[in-house]
């Protein structure tokens, strides 16, 4: 213990937070794993969509809170992984019997996908900044959102076919239409588990973290902080402000792949500009390039809503005060000089030190 | 090829330097205009391989507008700038970096919210080869390059007496230290010829003259050339070895310190016209 305590002390004070993330997420796991008998029905049907909240969350901070862009079109990433992630378990059904492999196949395509289509909207999109880029990256959330509500994608023998605005997919006997444009996808496997969503946030964060502590890391963040003076030292800005938002677009794809897979049908209007706002609520609630932040707001807001039950028909009501309180409460100067106390209390009375 | 059609600019800068070898820096006829307005023009300037070069004038003359055109904030609407004989022509401030030229600019523009040593090591990823899947991986070279780039930021770090205050966020520095800090940066970059925008702003009589010396060690150690933009004079007069005098976006004289403080035009520029009774 006492070794574990001093190299706690040599750590940087980032990767000492890092740690404390990992640990608290795998806490909460096991947490809810053992007490997984008398969770409430509602409350387990909502785990998976809580890890997929919390890795858009994380990934959106890394936009937001890392390279510093603001991005309103974040659910239009987690729409291409839905339905690239459901496309391509669906087409290993019979290849793979074990459902964990296609799922996390689905994931991975998702990845791709979210990915290839974060690259291409990064082509015009970092060329703004700020305001601009913000409206921007709304736009081609609802264009992706359109696109998928006329969409129509079905496999049969001879393989995938795709359609758009009306179904000509012409499936032979037997086929199955994945996407029937605004009907969206139906007949999904259900083959998200908890234990699928807790692993997706435990890569996330690794990757995050990672990221964010290695030179690419620190290239984004210099960008963020001074442009012209990154570029004055040959940081090659277009490089790593794509790399950010690549990655970004990445991990929230397979976040939407997580979703999807844990309902049996789904419309793309699910993923409209309301939650990329939601999703945004939570990085901003927990603090820019925060991630731990961001973990504990998404997944309290997620649950909030079902918390709120006994209000009936002032749900959303209180919900939003309850966010408006919240909001100003962090934002309150004598009650965050009692949380940095708190804090340094916890993490080895470092602000006294600094306040000396 | 093309440094044997420059015409020599008059004025040599320093006495002792080595003929043979070609200077770091020529500009030949560099100008600049913004719709109509002639910014720079005519800016003829060479420097020697390790030159300590001092750049003054009085407010507005375009010193800051010289420093944005050798680092491409601006590219040049006249004229050619050879940067160890090779033209920059079509460079962008990146290239520019790699190619040699680091700066510190007049308002400090440091990364605010990292850390000191990662405001040094940021400047070292020209430097470094690891990828992406490398650092997430956290593969063999990324622990490698991070411990070099590590070393290297507090040896560098230990120039200005900074090695303590590496994990400190820099945006909380003091304002002569946040000084420091840009030009650590920029030398970090290993460059051929440092550019420095006023670094003794803002500093006090021994702040300066520690800078100065600073200045000097820099040079020394690494062998290469500095031009600085300033207006204390005590220690422009001290450690340049040539001067050159920008005044309404043109050279008014060229020299040796001693030339420059002699030098009627100058001292008009400054004082203004002496009226004749």
């Amino acid at each position: 213990m006492a070794s574990l305590n001093l190299s706690l002390k040599k750590m940087s004070r980032t990767s000492r937070r890092n740690y404390l993330t990992y640990g608290l997420v795998i806490l909460a796991y096991i947490i809810l794993q053992v007490m997984h008998g008398s969770l409430s029905s509602s409350l387990k049907g909502m785990l998976v969509p809580i890890c997929a909240y919390v890795v858009m969350a994380v990934s959106l901070n890394l936009t937001v809170g890392i390279l510093g862009e603001l991005s309103l079109g974040h659910a239009g990433f987690m729409s291409v992984g839905a339905f690239t992630g459901v496309i391509a378990s669906t087409c290993f059904q019979s290849l793979i019997p074990f459902a964990p492999l296609r799922l996390a196949l689905g994931m991975a395509a998702g990845a791709a996908c979210a990915a290839l289509a974060g690259f291409l909207i990064g082509i015009p999109v970092l060329r703004l900044k700020g305001d601009y880029l913000a409206i921007v990256t709304l736009a081609f959330g609802e264009i992706i959102k359109s696109i998928f509500t006329n969409l129509y994608v079905g496999l049969d023998s001879s393989g995938l076919h795709m359609s758009i605005l009306e179904d000509k997919t012409n499936l032979a006997e037997g086929g199955k239409l994945i996407i029937g444009g605004p009907m969206g996808m139906g007949g999904i496997e259900k083959i998200s588990t908890f234990t699928a969503g807790f692993l997706l946030i435990l890569v996330t964060l690794v990757v995050v973290f990672n990221l964010v502590n290695s030179r690419a890391g620190r290239a984004i963040m210099a960008v963020r902080d001074n442009r012209i003076a990154a570029e004055s030292i040959g940081v090659n800005v277009t490089k790593y402000k794509m790399l950010a938002f690549v990655t970004s677009a990445a991990l929230a794809g397979a976040a939407g792949a997580l979703f999807a897979m844990n309902y049996s049908t789904i419309v793309a209007a699910k993923f409209d500009f309301n939650t990329s706002i939601l999703v945004l609520v939570f990085v901003v609630l927990g603090g820019l390039g925060n991630m731990l932040g961001s973990i504990v707001a998404a997944a309290v807001l997620t649950i909030l809503p079902e918390a709120l039950r006994q209000f009936a028909d002032y749900r959303m009501l209180v919900y939003a005060i309850v966010l408006i309180l919240v909001m100003l409460a962090t934002n309150n100067p004598v009650l965050r000089g009692y949380l940095d106390r708190a804090k340094s209390v916890f993490t080895g009375k470092r602000g006294k030190k600094e306040a000396a | 090829m093309f440094s044997k059609l420059v015409p020599v600019p008059s004025g040599s800068l320093i006495p002792d330097r080595d003929i043979g070898k070609s200077p770091i820096l020529e500009c030949i006829n560099l100008g600049i205009t913004f719709g109509g307005l002639k910014a720079v023009e005519d800016f003829n300037l060479t420097i020697g391989r390790t030159e300590i070069a001092g750049l003054i004038g009085p407010n507005g003359a375009g010193k800051t507008t010289v420093f944005n055109l050798l680092t491409k904030v601006y590219q040049p609407t006249k004229g050619t700038i050879l940067l160890d004989g090779h033209d920059t022509h079509g460079m962008d401030t990146i290239k520019v970096n790699r190619a040699g030229i680091a700066r510190t600019f007049q308002n400090i523009r440091l990364f605010q919210d990292l850390s000191v040593e990662d405001n040094v090591k940021t400047a070292m990823d020209n430097q470094m080869t690891y990828n992406m899947w490398t650092g997430i991986f956290r593969l063999p070279s990324f622990w490698k390059e991070e411990k070099t780039a590590h070393d290297r930021a507090l040896e560098l770090l230990s120039i200005f007496n900074m090695e303590d205050l590496a994990k400190v966020r820099s945006g909380s520095l003091p304002y002569g230290a946040q000084r420091r800090l840009e030009i650590v940066r920029a030398l970090a970059t290993n460059p051929s010829l440092l550019l420095l925008d006023e670094p003794a702003a803002g500093m006090n009589p021994s702040e300066t003259a520690e800078l100065m010396e600073n200045i000097r060690k820099i040079r020394d150690t690494f062998q290469i050339a500095v031009l600085l933009i300033e207006h204390d004079m005590n220690l422009v007069m001290n450690i340049c070895e040539g001067i050159c005098v920008l005044n309404f976006g043109r050279i008014i004289a060229k020299g040796s310190p001693a030339d420059i403080q002699a030098n009627p035009a100058v001292i008009e520029a400054y004082l203004g016209k002496q009226k004749e009774a």
